[in-house]
């Protein structure tokens, strides 16, 4: 598909895409968003660029296996579960601790943060990946 | 806590023996049976304390929720099969170095030797009866893979299948029969449960507990109808047939009954069950040996016939018989672990193990014969090896029971008396007989076994008094349930029992010189019928069963697995949904505004739209108009963040359906209006239901709601606001961990069914080129 439409309103899209996923991920701990709809949106623009330029371009501006992300972000998931584990609780209990930020006050950094890093990853492979094996599929 | 060591050592070792071997070649078969040469030893220093009935024991908790506890001990009758165990392991190690040497595969075949004997020296001193269970299962995967080890051959193959099906199912039937046991009794502990006889006997469990204790011990100890997966069981390399499929294994079953005897036996059923089965195996056995012309098929006949023996002595549970059926186990193990070693000596020597081949060997095999000579002379019973004493025992202990007992067993005796001149006087004497290779004499390692087997068979027969107080004894009041002292002499005087055993031996003696004519006579009379034949119409069945139902399930249709999946779920989910509940009616509908019931309607339109479309893009369009009805309604009834991950799933869906079309044919029209018709009322039925649920959902109250214990604690518990999120994340994060993951897998299967599909593709291309 070489519309240059497309290929143009992607290549603005991209950023704003990406930096709005961040921002829905960050969010949605107090508001709605979140890793799952994060993902969704992250995915989003290599779909697009995949679709105006290939999947190949696609594959190089992501720079990663989409397949990677899937494990990594299932590790993600894993290991945010296991730290609880460490301290004596069940598997996925909640551990939090508190950043001090200049300016910003108190920032509360738990476990479940990095959990829902997990799944922002694993959303956005599993996502591409299929996404990528449809364009490449002859 | 040396004993669980001891226990488990086995599987430690059993790693680093394809190392071992590897490393060390010939010699790895003896630096391998130090381990249980140094457990038999341990396992001696344990005997006085048990015999002073200060057992060595072992416990940790395992699973304390569900009263599992890693227990062994290690009282008499433990250490009798654990002795047998290492002390036969050793010798057999050993013998195997020799026998499979420069097989490739020969550290598999220790690294499996060793794991069979810590699951079996498992069996025989878990105190635990769950323990037990698994180190008896464990016995029976490894005793599958060593009949198979010669897995080029079907005939191997088949045999060890038949093997783990025939002990592996009875070892279903035994896991239930201990947990009834276990729960009638209150304990899982063998040595809590052994003073509950009477509570046991008089539990309504006690009938099927024991008879499915006994599938597991018939089963495993080849008792009739069972027994035929034993002699195919001779498949196996001989070191295991030895070991295994004699020894030790086989005797696995008679070791629960000797154990569960003192709380179980007594009643009608257990005389009647264990003593008729093992009477009946005994002479079936017996019978089946005198045709057999293979060694090894005609000793694991005779095991059979010896096992049905120990079954039966066991069932008839006297003293006497309880006595006369720990000194058999002994002897027998002896004596027969040589004739085995024997046979496999024979065997590899002269490339034969059919006896009609074999004669005249003792000039070429002197050492081998002198050791074979003499554990057929304590098989047959004869003075003063260990096995005229043991059958002095059983002969006793049968005439107590009556004349018509005492017969059957010297029928088996005779049997014996035959089979022992068969293997162990018929292939040196006599006639030398052109063998495949030319034979010379077994190399240390092969003769070494047997002859220390064969000493111990005369040994034992001169001093009984030397085992009697330590080993006997405490053995066979682990088999009574109660402290006993057993006194043993080789000299009984002139009594009903020597008078038979001469009668025996005479007559048996003469059997075996008619040996010619009685196997030609017998092999007219094949058994088409047997046991053998009704496994494998099994068998047979059952593949035909899973055929079928693969068949009808698995058909290859999308639509097919669609209507199963839809069509069962509607129906059971329908059917409880109607006969409890009955059809819900929405009693209190709330006001509907205008905006709502127009959005209801574009929904139903567009799903309308969707079905009837005759274009691909029309029919996605409308299914995303629907798809974003529905997340506006998400949206208008205040569920933000599901209203925001339904647009970007439906977009996303979009694309895909994009992609997807690239690869699909021209829409055509392929189904009949009937189909379309059938396809129409499940589509309905599912819909239909769905609402009724979602109707019922509404109306009924089962639970108390959570949903105000997450807005109460979102905050202080998990530092969020968004409740969804926060359940999400934290509050149910092992779904969402689980959601994920099948996520990723669905992901990798679309992955590798693309990829399968265009790797075919290219290949296709590449060959027509």
């Amino acid at each position: 598909m070489t519309s240059l439409i497309l290929r143009t309103t992607t290549r603005y899209l991209t950023p704003l895409l990406l930096i709005f996923s961040v921002f829905l991920f960050l969010r949605g701990h107090n508001q709605p968003g979140g890793g799952f709809a994060g993902g969704l949106v992250a995915a989003a623009p290599f779909a697009l660029f995949s679709i105006a330029f290939g999947a190949a371009e696609a594959r190089r501006v992501l720079q990663v296996e989409p397949r990677w992300l899937i494990g990594v972000g299932l590790l993600a998931a894993l290991a945010s579960g296991v730290i609880g584990l460490l301290g004596g609780y069940p598997f996925l209990t909640g551990t939090w601790g508190y950043l001090k930020l200049p300016g910003f006050g108190v920032l509360d950094i738990g476990t479940p943060l990095f959990f829902d890093l997990g799944v922002y990853l694993a959303v956005i492979g599993v996502t591409l990946s299929i996404i990528f094996a449809l364009e490449e599929a002859e | 806590m040396m004993l669980a060591i001891s226990v488990l050592s086995g599987f430690g070792l059993a790693f680093a023996a394809p190392i071992l071997s590897r490393r060390f070649g010939r010699a790895a078969g003896w630096i391998l049976a130090l381990l249980p040469a140094g457990l038999t030893l341990y396992f001696i220093g344990l005997l006085p304390s048990a015999a002073a009935a200060r057992p060595a024991a072992f416990s940790a908790p395992w699973a304390p929720d569900l009263g599992l506890v890693f227990s062994f001990r290690a009282d008499g009758l433990g250490l009798l099969f654990a002795l047998l165990i290492s002390g036969i392991g050793a010798l057999v190690v050993t013998y195997t170095g020799g026998y499979l040497k420069g097989n490739p595969n020969l550290g598999k075949f220790y690294a499996w030797l060793l794991v069979f004997m810590a699951a079996m020296l498992g069996v025989a001193l878990a105190d635990n009866m769950i323990l037990l269970f698994v180190f008896w299962e464990l016995t029976s995967i490894s005793s599958y893979i060593l009949i198979g080890f010669e897995h080029e051959r079907a005939s191997a193959r088949a045999a060890a299948l038949q093997a783990f099906l025939v002990t592996g199912g009875g070892g279903l039937a035994l896991l239930a029969g201990l947990l009834l046991l276990g729960s009638a009794g209150g304990t899982l502990e063998l040595s809590a449960l052994l003073g509950q006889g009477d509570v046991l006997r008089a539990s309504p469990f006690y009938f099927p507990a024991v008879l499915l204790i006994l599938l597991g011990a018939f089963t495993k100890s080849a008792q009739f109808p069972f027994h035929f997966w034993l002699p195919n069981a001779m498949e196996a390399p001989t070191p295991v047939s030895a070991y295994l499929h004699s020894a030790t294994m086989v005797k696995a079953g008679i070791y629960l009954l000797a154990r569960l005897g003192p709380v179980l036996n007594g009643t009608d059923v257990w005389v009647y069950a264990v003593g008729g089965v093992g009477a009946a195996t005994m002479l079936v056995g017996g019978y089946l040996a005198l045709s057999q012309t293979d060694l090894k098929r005609l000793l694991a006949y005779s095991t059979v016939s010896a096992l049905g023996m120990l079954t039966l002595l066991i069932g008839l549970g006297s003293p006497h018989a309880l006595e006369a059926a720990i000194v058999l186990l002994l002897a027998h193990g002896l004596y027969k672990g040589a004739l085995f070693l024997v046979a496999g000596a024979l065997d590899h020597e002269t490339g034969t193990r059919d006896i009609t081949q074999l004669g005249g060997l003792f000039s070429a095999m002197k050492l081998t014969a002198i050791a074979g000579g003499i554990a057929a002379l304590s098989m047959a019973g004869l003075p003063p090896l260990f096995g005229f004493l043991s059958k002095e025992l059983t002969y006793e202990a049968a005439l107590e029971f009556g004349p018509w007992l005492a017969g059957a067993v010297v029928l088996a005796g005779l049997s014996f008396v035959f089979v022992a001149g068969v293997v162990g006087v018929g292939p040196f004497w006599g006639k030398q007989k052109q063998t495949p290779k030319s034979p010379h004499e077994a190399p240390l390692s092969m003769w070494l076994g047997p002859a220390i087997l064969a000493g111990l068979s005369l040994l034992l027969g001169i001093f009984p008094n030397s085992i009697s107080r330590f080993l006997i004894s405490p053995a066979a009041s682990g088999a009574i349930g109660e402290s006993t002292s057993v006194k043993l002499a080789l000299w009984h005087g002139v009594n009903p029992a020597f008078v038979l055993s001469v009668a025996t031996i005479l007559i048996g003696a003469g059997l075996f010189a008619a040996r010619h004519p009685i196997r030609s006579g017998l092999s007219r009379f094949a058994w088409r019928w047997g046991p053998s034949f009704f496994y494998d119409r099994s068998l047979d069945a059952l593949n035909a069963l899973a055929r079928g139902q693969t068949r009808l399930l698995q058909s290859g249709y999308l639509r097919f697995y669609l209507f199963a999946i839809i069509l069962t779920v509607t129906g059971l989910a329908g059917f409880t949904l109607f006969t409890r509940g009955g059809l819900p009616v929405p009693v209190a509908v709330s006001e509907v505004r205008f905006y709502e019931a127009a959005l209801a309607l574009l929904i139903l339109l567009a799903a309308f739209v969707a079905t009837v479309s005759w274009s691909r893009l029309g029919a996605v369009a409308a299914l995303g108009v629907a798809g974003y009805g529905v997340a506006l309604i998400y949206l208008l009834f205040g569920a933000p963040d599901l209203a925001m991950t339904q647009f970007l799933i439906e977009s996303l869906t979009v694309i895909l359906f994009v992609l997807a079309f690239y690869h699909l044919p021209h829409f055509a029209q392929l189904s009949s209006r009937t189909a379309r018709v059938r396809d129409g009322l499940i589509a309905l039925l599912a819909g239909g239901l769905m609402t009724s649920l979602v109707l019922s959902a509404v109306d009924a109250q089962l639970h108390p709601s959570i949903s105000g214990y997450f807005v109460e604690n979102a905050l202080p518990l998990a530092h969020g606001r968004n409740i969804v999120n926060v359940i999400l994340v934290d509050f149910r994060g092992i779904d969402t961990m689980g959601e994920i993951t099948v996520l990723g897998i669905a992901a990798i299967g679309v992955y590798a069914l693309l990829k399968l599909h265009t790797d075919r593709k290219k290949d296709k291309k590449g060959g027509g080129e």
